[in-house]
């Protein structure tokens, strides 16, 4: 069912953790599957210096979540928020067409903490790129 | 406790190694004895008179007549006839089924769809929080318009076993006729139809070390059925198909291997379901134990693991030679939590974290033990990285 790629990261996934005093927070889920995954940014000088990640969902959603913090690590925010969920399960060799809609919202997560930080930051002008993201308003109530 | 060299099956419930002897029983049915059972010549007639005996064997052993056992493809078929079959045959009669919320599939969708397509009203009788029918909310749900009462004997994600006898006695008092799905307590519980008292019971082979794609539904004489599978005059005009001889034969040894090594192999399995039970209870934290305390199939532990995803669970498990299985929603097509789960009143977040694992007469106590070395840390793993788990923790 999932390629070898996808079990090495479920395995070992990369950069599980919290980031203590994080710059941006994101929380992204599937109100059906009950998967949810939070991702942490650190960022000095308009790059992801850092980050991190938690997850409660199946093996996609572990993997996508792993391989999505190595994809935007030490890239610009802009950059970052150019990950697509489509380009992540492209990286990690494809997933079941169930679990794209399911398990990977890993690039879902990591446009919240971006907007997060954003809206941390008032004194920074607005790129134009930046457009609040859309998800499942029950998984963000609890931050709002 | 270092992982042994052999896959470390405890997934039964789904399916189970075909016993040698059973293989050893078919081989001669696919190049030898290979008539169609329909054929006048001897071939045929040969084929003819296994599956007969076949049958008488069956029958012996549910305590029905021959006549009574129709032979279908799988547990899923025998279903679907029995609640087809029925719910057509009585249409003059009304058009009200009575069933339960924890069914498998192949009762809950033919359900499903008999009241999209054809305007079926159906009741499905509450469960208790163990997955148990009352029987006298089977009395109560019963109208004038009721034309059948299916109920399963025993649950296949949760264990958990009905109390069959008590819902005939009530259907019996209504005449009508009641069905039950037995797939799951084939081989392991009691089916002699007379002392249930049912009308129709479906079993499938490949629950009691038998082959995988033969099945059987038991309808007592003068059930009004209506074929859902139509062509030949087989079976007694209730199933038409070539019949599936080597299958039919394998069925027959595999059921009455397990009937009478039923008491043997259940003390062995329910021993090590016990320990299994109390030691995944004792050393992980958070945990609920899912189905009937006491009343279950004596080789069924299953379990819901609060903060973690089932599927997680199963694939570490996987990675460390355990096959197991979950009733988690990334498990299944529809991305839904178990109905079954959700039928006890388990909250949906809850259900997501659902492991269940089935013994076999090939399972040992080092096995049970080397899952219960493994399981710990595969959960705490898990945890460690839920966010779910962690919002449940601080609250």
């Amino acid at each position: 069912m999932y390629s070898e790629l996808v079990m090495e990261h479920f395995q070992n996934p990369r950069n599980v953790g919290v980031i203590e005093n994080p710059d941006g927070v994101g929380k992204e889920g599937n109100p059906i599957c009950g998967d949810v995954m939070e991702m942490f940014i650190k960022v000095r000088d308009n790059i992801i210096e850092d980050v991190k990640f938690r997850t409660f969902g199946c093996g996609a959603a572990i993997a996508t979540s792993s391989i999505a913090t190595e994809m935007v690590k030490g890239k610009t925010l802009e950059e970052a928020w150019r990950l697509s969920n489509r380009a992540v399960a492209e990286a990690l060799g494809g997933l079941p067409s169930n679990k794209m809609h399911c398990s990977n919202l890993a690039a879902d997560a990591m446009h919240r903490a971006i907007w997060d930080y954003y809206q941390r930051h008032p004194e920074l002008e607005r790129p134009d790129w930046l457009v609040e993201p859309r998800g499942h308003p029950e998984i963000h109530a609890e931050d709002e | 406790m270092s992982r042994p060299n052999k896959t470390i099956y405890m997934d039964h419930a789904a399916t189970t190694p075909v016993d040698p002897r059973v293989v050893e029983a078919m081989l001669p049915y696919f190049t030898q004895k290979y008539g169609n059972a329909s054929s006048i010549y001897a071939l045929g007639r040969e084929a003819h008179a296994a599956m007969e005996e076949a049958r008488s064997r069956i029958a012996a052993i549910l305590n029905a007549d021959p006549k009574e056992i129709i032979f279908t493809s799988c547990g899923t078929e025998s279903d679907n006839l029995a609640i087809r079959g029925v719910a057509w045959a009585n249409r003059d009669k009304g058009n009200h089924i009575i069933s339960s919320p924890i069914e498998h599939h192949a009762v809950g969708h033919t359900l499903e769809q008999l009241h999209k397509l054809w305007g079926y009203e159906i009741t499905y009788v509450p469960v208790d929080r163990y997955g148990v029918v009352d029987p006298d909310d089977v009395g109560r749900a019963i109208t004038d318009k009721t034309v059948l009462i299916t109920i399963m004997y025993a649950n296949n994600e949760i264990g958990t076993i009905e109390p069959i006898a008590e819902i005939a006695k009530v259907a019996q008092a209504k005449k009508i006729p009641f069905h039950t799905d037995a797939v799951q307590a084939g081989g392991a519980l009691d089916l002699d139809v007379k002392k249930l008292g049912v009308d129709l019971m479906s079993l499938s082979a490949h629950k009691f070390y038998g082959p995988k794609g033969i099945g059987l539904l038991y309808a007592k004489r003068f059930t009004k059925l209506v074929p859902t599978q139509t062509g030949g005059s087989h079976e007694r005009n209730r199933r038409a198909g070539t019949e599936n001889i080597p299958y039919i034969v394998g069925m027959a040894k595999a059921l009455e291997l397990a009937q009478n090594a039923r008491e043997e192999i259940n003390r062995h399995v329910q021993a090590l379901r016990d320990r299994l039970i109390q030691g995944v209870l004792s050393t992980i934290p958070d945990v609920l134990l899912t189905g009937h305390p006491t009343q279950r199939l004596p080789n069924s532990a299953s379990f819901v693991f609060k903060g973690v995803e089932g599927e997680s669970i199963l694939l570490n498990l996987d990675l460390q030679g355990v096959a197991a299985s979950s009733g988690s929603a990334c498990t299944s097509a529809s991305l839904e939590p178990s109905h079954v789960l959700l039928a006890l009143g388990l909250p949906p977040e809850i259900c997501h974290g659902s492991l269940r694992l089935t013994l076999g007469k090939d399972n040992t106590e080092a096995d049970v033990e080397y899952v219960l070395s493994i399981l710990p840390g595969i959960v705490e793993k898990l945890r460690a990285m839920s966010p779910v788990y962690q919002q449940m923790r601080s609250q």
